[in-house]
């Protein structure tokens, strides 16, 4: 899990540390857009926006869907947020289940003490 | 280390983890204060894996347990508030190595359900116990909420409201 994030973690300062694509996520945040609409928008070539956009969706804040010819480009913190939840969800019970295991096991722990007592005495 | 101290429980809670190892993989790990042999056993013999299992704050209870742990047996759990609403995850045993490795199959869902493997690896008299489950698609991890859970019919949560409000004590310990 801590190798997970810090990856996630890193990946996504990456694609924050240049001013382009901060930009492009701001406008995202705004409203949907498509490669083309961005380049212009930033007055980029195509090919560059579409890196750009390409390291953004490597590290899950942007996502990118085709619709006919025209590639339109998200915001993916939703994305992000439902992973998030998507962990908890399992976490929380796997947590719970193990709490009851340790009480089991301390239990089988305490009457193999027991019984080894009882040999021995 | 006070070795005079062994077999007194320090109430330290371990961590779980969960973690997305890939598309279709689901990991869960957890450390117990036992050794290999002790947790092994929790997980295979059905009065005591029924204790633990299906926690209170999943919300429904494991009716039965029935488990033929080796190889090539089957195993079936039985989750409801009563036998007549009740919904059962069953599969078998692909592998049976004791104390260190468990993996059965999930075929409640009928073909290409996840198979699960559970290995137990001991420490120093604690156990690092791994869950892994390899699900046939991404689509069915994302569908995948909480295993018994989110399978559950709504009529349960109606039950349970019905239980309330007819004053019932919910679940017994």
């Amino acid at each position: 899990m801590v190798q997970y994030s810090r990856t996630r973690l890193d990946a996504s300062f990456a694609a924050l540390s240049d001013a382009t694509r901060r930009g492009v996520l701001e406008r995202l945040g705004r409203a949907d857009a498509s490669i083309t609409d961005l380049a212009e928008a930033f007055q980029m070539t195509l090919t560059g926006m579409k890196k750009h956009v390409g390291v953004l969706e490597q590290a899950g804040l942007v996502t990118t869907e085709k619709v006919g010819r025209v590639r339109t480009c998200k915001l993916g913190l939703r994305r992000l947020e439902e992973e998030a939840a998507w962990i908890e969800r399992h976490r929380h019970l796997w947590d719970a289940r193990f709490d009851e295991l340790d009480k089991v096991v301390e239990e089988l722990k305490r009457k193999e003490k027991v019984d080894g007592q009882k040999k021995r005495g | 280390m006070d070795k005079r101290r062994e077999g007194e429980s320090t109430p330290i809670k371990n961590h779980t983890t969960v973690e997305r190892k890939s598309d279709r993989e689901l990991v869960v790990t957890r450390t117990f204060d036992a050794p290999a042999r002790t947790v092994f056993e929790a997980w295979t013999k059905p009065e005591l894996f029924m204790r633990w299992w299906a926690p209170k704050s999943m919300g429904v209870p494991l009716l039965s347990c029935e488990m033929d742990v080796r190889a090539g047996g089957k195993y079936r759990l039985e989750f409801g508030h009563d036998a007549s609403n009740s919904s059962a995850f069953f599969g078998r045993y692909i592998e049976v190595t004791p104390h260190s490795r468990l993996v059965w199959t999930n075929d409640e869902g009928g073909d290409g359900g996840p198979v699960t493997t559970v290995t137990f690896e001991e420490k120093g008299g604690k156990t690092l116990l791994v869950m892994h489950e390899l699900y046939p698609s991404k689509e069915a991890l994302d569908a995948a909420g909480t295993g018994a859970a989110d399978a559950m019919p709504e009529q349960f949560e109606q039950l349970d409201e019905l239980l309330v409000a007819l004053g019932a004590s919910a679940g017994q310990s």
